[in-house]
């Protein structure tokens, strides 16, 4: 009797009165919709956690096998072979990785990067539609079509053809170029956002002083924005060392430890691809080098994006 | 091991399909007898078959399933390209139902496999194939002997020019293309130029996908490669061929030479493994039979070379024994 009249006098006074917390409609609604966001947020974190035990399970079966250091600084990368022929030198395949990507940002950092400052500074309107729709469009083409332009017309007509350079069907240079395209959209446009986000005042201050239009945008803006720029360049870079379909299609599939630009290399991700594309037995030794690979390759992602963490830290201007 | 394969066949006691597979067996053997006669019995057969195995016989795997699909639409058929080696590792493990080969099961190491997953099996010879050596059309060269294919293919090779080898063959900067080495066709090459299976030089390009290696030959001006002569056929116009000689004078792979076995080292007959257990399946049976029917129409669709009559006499009773299960 006594519940009964509480539980009223409660119903009633939590409608009326803000004093008495009670979970109403409202803020039962709000914790769910707040333990849903939680949900969401957890799965990206649960899944990098099951990414990483998968990882961590099959290295060490395979360090089992293989000595740390003969996987770590080895020089040849034939897990494939058999008996004396096989050997696990990591080192073929992160050069190739990271000599592709190194080509690639010779291409992307200079186009990205001058881009995006004229987009950001110097575009009349009219050209930055077109220019910035076409740029979003090139992000969104699918890798595997830049591997078979590449592959198809890149190095046949363009190197070959109008350059006139000996390079192989399958060569480091045409699939390095083209990686620099694909990145070329992700540098143009962070960079971009980069300076449009520095306050118009600097630019007034600079035209103030008698600087022009170019100076004002090298030597103040540019400078000014100079985190988000380096943070583009960071993740145009990753974008690139994860790439896999442009090098399995364009770059050739050969782990290989030269300088030679005409001759084809094998990076971290498309070894992966190639060799899980069926055909090995589950459990073998190669089959682990699938794993111990991917993570070198998410490690070496990892650290990458801690530079940047730190890199963009440093460089960080905050204005009012 | 046929012999393990037929007991378990005639434990499973399927009297009814051996019945039908008799009847098949005793028809004239034209297309278009087996073709009345079957979709008079069967026309309304469905389920899926799990095909797995060599990329050199894929596309006649892949030309059997359609054609056998414009007969018997409902029955679904997966090929897949493990590459021989791998789709024994599936076979063995019972996720597929026929399994497709460039090389006999190896006795050694895959047949105790396949024993341990209590998968029984017959093999049945379906077309033949040659391995075709080709280099680049600049690179011209009419003829290798083995022992100077061995030369350049042997493990620790250290050659980059094939006027290395012979001063009158060509001073180009050799780029080589070969398969990777779980496909059977690398085996088969490493087998029979080299001397040991798996053994061979490792720097050169790889792939499972021949048309890659077809693209890169085709493209390098010192492009010299190895894959399976249906690929060669494909590409003809684009590539230059080379006669092999094995002591017996050079002879240039075509569909004869394959066929009779005079393109010698490299011709070899392509293998189906049907799962015993799967024979018993009508859509199984059904594509089997319209398969070794249909075999040198299905060899001509899939641009692979057709068995002689002789052998599609025995593929024929190879068939019918593991169908009887007797």
């Amino acid at each position: 009797m006594a519940d009964h009249t509480a539980a009223a006098s409660e119903g009633a006074m939590g409608r009326r009165t803000s004093l008495v917390r009670r979970p109403s409609r409202r803020s039962r609604f709000e914790a769910g919709v707040k333990a849903l966001l939680f949900a969401a947020a957890a799965v990206s974190v649960a899944v990098t956690l099951a990414i990483i035990f998968s990882l961590v399970k099959e290295t060490i079966a395979f360090f089992g096998d293989v000595s740390v250091g003969d996987y770590l600084f080895g020089t040849k990368w034939t897990p494939q072979f058999a008996g004396d022929q096989q050997s696990f030198g990591v080192i073929p395949l992160v050069w190739g990785t990271f000599y592709l990507t190194f080509i690639g940002l010779v291409v992307a950092v200079p186009v990205g990067i001058l881009s995006g400052i004229y987009l950001a500074e110097f575009a009349p309107r009219r050209i930055r539609k077109i220019v910035k729709p076409v740029l979003e469009l090139l992000a969104g083409v699918p890798t595997i079509v830049f591997g078979y332009f590449a592959l198809t017309f890149f190095t046949p007509e363009v190197l070959r053809n109008f350059l006139g350079l000996g390079v192989n069907q399958f060569n480091a240079l045409s699939a390095g170029i083209i990686l620099g395209i694909l990145v070329v959209p992700t540098i143009a446009t962070l960079v971009e956002d980069a300076m449009s986000a520095v306050p118009q005042s600097l630019r007034e201050g600079a035209a103030g002083l008698g600087a022009n239009k170019v100076q004002t945008a090298i030597r103040v803006v540019f400078p000014a924005a100079l985190s988000g720029v380096v943070a583009a360049l960071v993740l145009g870079a990753s974008r690139a060392v994860g790439e896999t379909v442009i090098i399995l299609i364009a770059g050739g599939q050969q782990a290989n430890l030269s300088l030679n630009l005409y001759e084809s290399y094998q990076s971290m991700a498309a070894y992966i691809a190639a060799t899980a594309r069926g055909d090995i037995p589950t459990g073998s030794i190669e089959y682990e080098t699938i794993f111990i690979v991917g993570m070198t390759l998410f490690v070496l992602t990892l650290v990458l994006n801690l530079i940047s963490i730190r890199l963009v830290r440093k460089y960080r201007q905050v204005y009012e | 091991m046929r012999k393990k394969g037929l007991a378990l066949l005639a434990v499973a006691g399927s009297l009814a399909f051996g019945v039908a597979a008799c009847g098949d067996d005793d028809d004239d053997g034209t297309a278009s007898g087996s073709t009345t006669e079957q979709s008079s019995d069967g026309g309304d057969i469905s389920g899926s078959i799990a095909i797995d195995g060599s990329s050199t016989v894929a596309p006649f795997a892949e030309a059997a399933a359609e054609l056998f699909n414009e007969e018997y639409p409902d029955v679904k058929i997966t090929v897949g390209t493990s590459g021989t080696g791998g789709g024994f590792e599936k076979f063995c493990a019972g996720e597929t139902d026929i399994s497709t080969a460039s090389r006999p099961i190896d006795e050694e190491e895959e047949v105790p496999v396949c024993e341990q997953g209590g998968v029984k099996y017959t093999e049945i010879v379906v077309a033949n194939d040659g391995i075709a050596v080709a280099t680049n059309k600049d690179l011209a060269v009419d003829c290798m002997t083995v022992e100077q294919l061995k030369q350049l293919w042997n493990k620790g090779s250290k050659i980059t020019k094939l006027s290395e080898i012979d001063p009158s063959f060509p001073d180009t900067e050799l780029s080589l293309y070969g398969p990777g080495t779980d496909s059977g066709t690398f085996d088969f090459f490493t087998d029979q130029i080299n001397g040991e299976e798996g053994v061979s030089r490792e720097d050169y390009e790889a792939s499972e996908d021949d048309n890659q290696l077809v693209t890169g030959v085709e493209g390098d001006d010192g492009g010299l490669g190895y894959f399976g002569f249906s690929y060669y056929e494909g590409a003809q116009d684009q590539l230059n061929l080379v006669g092999v000689d094995a002591g017996g004078g050079c002879v240039k792979p075509s569909t004869e030479t394959i066929q009779d076995g005079s393109y010698k080292p490299l011709s070899r007959p392509l293998f189906v493994y049907p799962k015993a257990d799967a024979v018993t399946r009508p859509e199984v049976k059904a594509f089997l039979d319209y398969t070794v029917e249909n075999a040198a129409a299905i060899a001509e669709a899939a641009k692979i070379v057709p068995l002689t009559e002789e052998q599609v006499g025995t593929a024929k009773e190879e068939l019918a024994t593991a169908e009887s299960g007797s």
